[in-house]
């Protein structure tokens, strides 16, 4: 892996032989990835690759067909780990956003620490509001996500995964409803909470962004990982023929 | 999910299966269990009641249940043919009366307050009630010719539980979020077209086990009829017991009332898991 890493502290996330099909039609066919602490890995592929379905599997809202997963060494895929435990540790951030129609923005951020994590309306209202703050959205507080633009729906649906503060963000295509501007914030919020201590696996179609945040990059293809390796090399020098076609076709210059 | 037949699993793949396998039967096991001896406690209660002797003579009775079954059988033909009729009846007036409600602008006001009216009343009036004035009342203003008091009961019932019906669909259709309108009429598709092609068929989806119960609860009070002097399924038990002195031709009609509506809520059922597999995500939440 990229990062230094303590022998005796296992990685965030280790994803072994994963395979998940859909009836008869494999989406992934054996998938093997580690994450470090504090390492953020860019997923890649081409739409309908499996990147949405790897996010939801390692958040267990898929079962998957074969293949372990460990989060901070425990196997989650152990049909005798607790899920809704499992899940509360992972914060996730869904390609469609899912946030929540009937409740206010503050309540859509605060719903899982108040009835999750047991924290008290105060503090989660506390920690809800600094980071729409942060994020440019304190004015929207009170209003009702349909009623929000797309980006700022995007940007709700972050605050609400990472208020609890998890161990581990799934981010799946969250700049695809922004602005070239507001892509440049929400990076910077990316590359603060990997500062701050986030381990981040996400996928995304936007190659400038992979690079900039992301320290492993994954290309996916045919249900397996057809390259990984650190940013510069893999949407820089790209070895393999079909990242080189993928890369062309998504940048063609 | 299952693995594409063919492939081998791991070994960790394999023991999680035998798990899951295992915790599956075992719920079965304590379901199949606590159901039979909650029925077994149930049946001892009740056959141990003083009165049970008696009572099992008047109301399950074999052989009255087996003379009075044909004259029953033949009456509840009636029962279905008024149901058929009815359901169709109430599914054209309700979808009518439904969209009227959901016409907006200040030009469909009146229609509007006459179709909320008409609920209203027809929703508050007791069936019976209705069943008698359109049943007695309107052949007695002589304008229209001698109809089959089975006609008037249908009628009765379409005015009914349209209004019901109405309600139901109009929640439906009201629960489709809106972006579904915006998309279909940017499109270009015109009102009538996204009323129909898009708003309708989700509406009814979400409104499916209502509308189930309105349609079992219409069936029900088909026996209603009666009253109105069509012999049907409840009216020939009611003769068949004025005769025998015995109770149990009403087991039996009630008893085929259930059965012929098990048919249609199994289905609704299986339709709905179908269109849920079909069109949802699923996944393990
Ligand atoms: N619940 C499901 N049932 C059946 N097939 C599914 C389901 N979810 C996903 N698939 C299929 O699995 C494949 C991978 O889907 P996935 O959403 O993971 O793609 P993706 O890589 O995230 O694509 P995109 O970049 O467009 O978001 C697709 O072919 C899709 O049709
Ligand atoms: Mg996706």
């Amino acid at each position: 892996m990229t990062t230094a890493q303590d022998p005796q502290t296992p990685p965030v996330l280790e994803i072994r032989g994963l395979v998940k099909s859909f009836g008869d039609a494999p989406v992934l066919r054996g998938i093997d990835l580690s994450i470090a602490r504090h390492e953020c890995v860019a997923v890649i592929g081409a739409s309908g690759s499996g990147k949405s379905t790897l996010l939801k599997s390692v958040n267990l809202l898929e079962q998957v067909d074969d293949g372990q997963i460990f989060l901070q060494g425990e196997d989650i895929t152990d049909p005798r780990v607790p899920v809704d435990a499992t899940r509360a540790r992972i914060g996730v951030v869904f390609q469609q956003f899912n946030r929540f129609p009937h409740l206010n923005v503050l309540d859509n951020v605060t719903l899982a620490a108040r009835k999750v994590h047991g924290q008290s309306r105060g503090t989660a209202t506390a920690t809800a509001l600094r980071w729409l703050e942060r994020i440019g959205l304190a004015d929207k507080v009170g209003d009702y996500p349909d009623r929000l633009s797309g980006g700022q729906q995007q940007r709700v649906a972050i605050v609400r995964a990472i208020a609890s503060d998890p161990e581990l963000l799934l981010l799946d295509e969250i700049t695809s409803a922004l602005d070239p501007q507001l892509v440049g914030e929400v990076l910077d919020l990316v590359a603060d909470l990997k500062r701050a201590g986030s381990t981040i696996l996400m996928t995304t179609h936007e190659m400038g962004f992979a690079r900039r945040v992301a320290d492993h990059v994954v290309f996916l293809s045919g249900g397996v990982i057809v390259e990984q390796g650190p940013p510069e090399l893999v949407l820089g020098d790209p070895q393999e023929p079909e990242t080189r076609a993928f890369l062309a076709r998504v940048h063609p210059d | 999910m299952t693995q594409p037949s063919g492939t081998t699993v791991s070994a960790v793949e394999r023991e999680r299966r035998a798990y899951r396998r295992g915790r599956q039967r075992r719920s079965a096991l304590v379901s199949a269990v606590s159901t039979v001896v909650v029925a077994v406690i149930v049946w001892l209660g009740v056959v141990n009641t003083p009165g049970w002797a008696s009572v099992q003579k008047s109301f399950f009775d074999p052989h009255t249940a087996f003379t009075s079954f044909p004259a029953i059988l033949l009456g509840l033909w009636l029962n279905v043919r008024v149901l058929f009729f009815a359901s169709i009846g109430v599914a054209v007036f309700a979808t009518f009366l439904a969209v009227i409600r959901t016409l907006r602008g200040a030009v469909f006001a009146p229609l509007r307050w006459l179709a909320s009216g008409y609920t209203d009343l027809f929703r508050g009036l007791p069936v019976i009630i209705v069943l008698y004035l359109v049943g007695f009342g309107v052949p007695a203003l002589g304008v229209f010719p001698r109809l089959p008091a089975e006609v008037w009961g249908t009628l009765a019932l379409i005015l009914t539980y349209s209004a019901y019906v109405s309600e139901v669909l109009r929640a439906g259709m009201e629960a489709v979020h809106p972006s579904q309108r915006l998309a279909a009429r940017s499109l270009g598709l015109s009102h009538a077209q996204t009323l129909r092609l898009v708003v309708l068929p989700q509406g009814v989806r979400k409104v499916t086990p209502a509308l189930v119960n309105d349609f079992v609860s219409m069936q029900k009070d088909v026996g209603l009829i009666s009253i109105l002097g069509a012999v049907d399924a409840v009216r020939s038990a009611q003769i068949d017991v004025a005769t025998t002195y015995n109770f149990t031709p009403y087991v039996i009609a009630g008893l085929l009332f259930v059965v012929i509506s098990l048919p249609l809520i199994r289905l609704t059922d299986w339709l709905e898991a179908r269109q849920r597999r079909r069109e949802q995500i699923g996944g393990t939440v």
